[in-house]
């Protein structure tokens, strides 16, 4: 894993700051979250304390420091979705999960975070799975849509 | 160019390229800061400054804005004064309500503004944060609760400490202050200097207290109770009692100390005088053996530990003589014991001093024999306030006394060593006059007196020319590493974590000004000029301890007590 931050931070200049979101998100992208090692590694390539970089992160909705479960759920909790009734799906979801957004439960297979918008407002609530987006989601759809993703993760 | 301004309907002179803020002051127009930290370049985050321009159609935070020609200024209109009342009623909003509990009561600039702006009452109402209280640091004790999210830490530790441990961490109602990872300060490159309590303007920030173990102590008849305190503290503890300091209260101190129940009190300059005398013989050492790797002064703990962490190539350069505070210490515990036919277990020592990494310091590894500590306990100056008060002591009505033998005294290089650049200049002084057995040119000083944060000169003593260095804050440690990586050699290198030295220490009282500070400096060269006893070696009270005590005492006459050794340390940095 550390060795693939390497050859991601062998793309980039060391010492620009201009960088450090730019680096971050491709870390993430590669990694899945954002690991103490990783933010101990970017702050000596580009000069700053962990402690900015971690202040920074956590500004930002779309930084993890848990590796995100199997099946990463995202819920749009930006205006429209939220006017739309966004808070019952995010507490259906907590309901049915048992967990806070941005944990990953034990079993490594969900994990649910809370963003701000994904650019579907005419369609919210917006919740996305893997990436993939399902408009106009209802709380009581969520029971059966959690109960098909995790069958299909444990029959892989 | 000054060109006039209307204020208030009145006219007044600004001065171009200055902000709306200092040309007010200047014309004696108070406007109330928050997150403004004098000689820092502002932020107008707090927005407590506003007034309004006319013209324009928002208010204007007074601190950042540069003042123009045409400007027509109100500073304490209608809705100006709304503007700001609100901004204080949304930060008590979920501030908690515990203000009589508060370690800053009646030292809090939030509690200050609040009657300013004649809050009364509790307007608007939000959910209290919780969050864990960090008591993790042996010096420093981080109340979230109570944080107003100003900044003036986290821009503290960048820009003055540079050891960058403090950040906003997440965002909007969540935002809270902290270390890398949001661990606790123990585990964080957090240096304990305190320069971050000096500046919160809330009780968020504060020292942890020894003043109830101490007390618990005071009450044990079984124990001796001993005290050191360093040779700042006098002038700092009558600032911190609101009574005019002059030469006679050193001596009232001692009598204040021994009528809250102290056995024996000691000054911690004694201790300084053996640390001088001690590096100086390194020093020496060093050009005996024609070394030329630099001796770095080891005794200010918060410049140790950053040393530690962030350059541990310096760590075997750093001198392994103790600090004087613990240097007392260790006197304290063989020593005194042995006078007093106690065990040294059955010795409580106190410190006071008037730096907040001290306390960091006792608690170090090689800071203890035989698993007991150099040091027990380490007060503030502000912590010694509160157990004279505690105690009831009338202290414009107490007699002079002496402190205890055998460290009873000290030169006046050892209150020299309270400023930056004190340390080295005894050093030299000392060497100076073993070698010329005349005492040296106090112009020769002048360089490395005052003049920015990175100061060289270089000395001629004997044969050998030493050069030296005063990194005074740890700013200066740029330059000095440029420089050593620019192949410049140095023989001594003194650096001081808070600018100025002990004198500008986060362990003082809070009632004492940046320009009672600068003073401090002046005062303690003038005293050095007229002290008959100006070096270690003419001291007395050094030379019954060399000559006779720690020669003749052979658990400690090889000296080995007075030294100790560092080590890297693993923390986020």
């Amino acid at each position: 894993m550390s060795t693939e931050v390497d050859i991601i931070l062998r793309k980039y200049k060391p010492g620009r700051r201009e960088d450090l979101i730019p680096l971050l998100q491709e870390i993430q992208d590669d990694n899945g979250y954002l690991s103490e090692d990783t933010i101990i590694k970017v702050g000596a390539f580009i000069g700053l304390s962990t402690t900015k970089i971690y202040g920074l992160a956590t500004f930002y909705d779309q930084f993890r420091f848990v590796p995100a479960g199997k099946i990463q759920i995202k819920i749009c909790h930006g205006t429209t979705c939220f006017l739309n009734g966004s808070q019952a799906i995010i507490n259906k979801i907590k309901e049915e999960t048992g967990l806070m957004p941005g944990q990953t439960g034990r079993d490594g297979i969900f994990s649910y975070d809370i963003v701000t918008c994904m650019g579907g407002c005419n369609n919210g609530p917006v919740v996305s799975v893997n990436g993939e987006y399902h408009p106009h989601i209802k709380p009581e759809q969520l029971p059966e849509l959690i109960r098909k993703l995790r069958y299909i993760i444990e029959n892989d | 160019m000054l060109f006039t301004i209307q204020v208030n309907n009145k006219k007044i002179k600004a001065e171009k390229g200055e902000t709306i803020l200092s040309a007010l002051n200047r014309n004696g127009i108070i406007i109330p800061t928050l997150c403004r930290m004098k000689d820092f370049t502002p932020t107008g985050a707090c927005r407590m400054c506003v007034v309004e321009v006319e013209g324009r159609e928002r208010l204007v935070t007074a601190c950042s804005q540069p003042v123009e020609e045409w400007m027509k200024i109100k500073t304490h209109s209608p809705r100006v004064i709304t503007a700001r009342k609100t901004n204080v009623e949304l930060l008590l909003s979920n501030h908690p309500d515990d203000c009589l509990y508060c370690d800053k009561n009646l030292n809090c600039e939030l509690q200050r503004l609040s009657e300013e702006l004649n809050i009364r009452e509790r307007r608007i109402r939000a959910k209290k944060i919780k969050p864990r209280l960090d008591q993790s640091s042996p010096a420093i004790v981080r109340e979230l609760s109570k944080c107003i999210l100003c900044g003036r830490c986290v821009r503290v530790c960048e820009e003055v400490i540079t050891s960058t441990s403090l950040d906003f961490i997440n965002r909007g109602s969540l935002t809270h202050v902290g270390p890398a990872m949001d661990r606790d300060f123990n585990f964080s490159s957090c240096i304990h200097c305190g320069q971050c309590v000096l500046v919160c303007p809330t009780g968020a920030l504060h020292e942890k207290h020894n003043i109830s173990e101490v007390q618990e102590n005071l009450n044990n008849p079984d124990i001796i109770k001993v005290i050191q305190y360093s040779p700042l503290v006098t002038t700092d503890i009558a600032d911190e009692l609101g009574i005019k300091y002059n030469r006679e209260f050193d001596r009232i101190l001692n009598s204040i100390l021994r009528k809250i129940g102290f056995d024996k009190v000691f000054t911690t300059g004694t201790g300084t005088d053996i640390c001088i005398t001690e590096l100086a013989a390194q020093l020496k050492e060093k050009f005996d053996n024609k070394s030329d790797t630099p001796l770095f002064i080891s005794a200010c703990p918060a410049w140790v530990k950053f040393a530690e962490q962030f350059m541990p190539s310096v760590i075997p350069q750093l001198s392994t003589v103790k600090s004087p505070q613990q240097i007392t210490g260790v006197l304290i515990k063989t020593l005194v014991a042995g006078e007093a036919e106690v065990k040294p277990e059955k010795i409580f020592s106190v410190s006071v001093s008037p730096c907040m990494a001290m306390k960091f310091e006792a608690r170090r590894d090689g800071m203890m024999r035989k698993g007991i500590s150099d040091v027990d306990s380490v007060m503030t100056v502000r912590e010694l306030g509160r157990l004279i008060r505690l105690y009831g002591i009338d202290v414009t009505n107490v007699e002079p006394e002496p402190a205890d033998d055998p460290m009873a005294g000290r030169s006046s290089s050892a209150a020299l060593a309270e400023v930056s650049s004190g340390m080295t200049e005894a050093v030299i002084r000392l060497l100076l006059y073993s070698d010329l057995n005349k005492d040296a040119d106090k112009q020769l000083f002048k360089k490395i007196r005052s003049g920015g944060s990175f100061r060289e000169a270089a000395f001629l003593i004997g044969q050998n020319e030493v050069t030296t260095v005063v990194v005074d804050g740890l700013t200066g440690l740029e330059k000095l590493k440029s420089s050593i990586a620019s192949g410049k050699k140095y023989d001594l290198v003194e650096v001081m974590t808070c600018p100025g030295g002990c004198i500008n220490g986060a362990g003082l009282s809070f009632s004492t000004s940046k320009n009672d500070i600068k003073s401090r400096a002046k005062t303690i060269w003038q005293a050095d000029e007229s002290d008959a006893i100006n070096l270690p070696c003419k001291s007395p009270v050094l030379r019954n301890l060399y000559d006779k005590l720690i020669k003749e005492n052979k658990e400690i006459s090889d000296k080995k007590i007075f030294y100790t050794h560092f080590e890297q340390r693993k923390v986020l940095l």
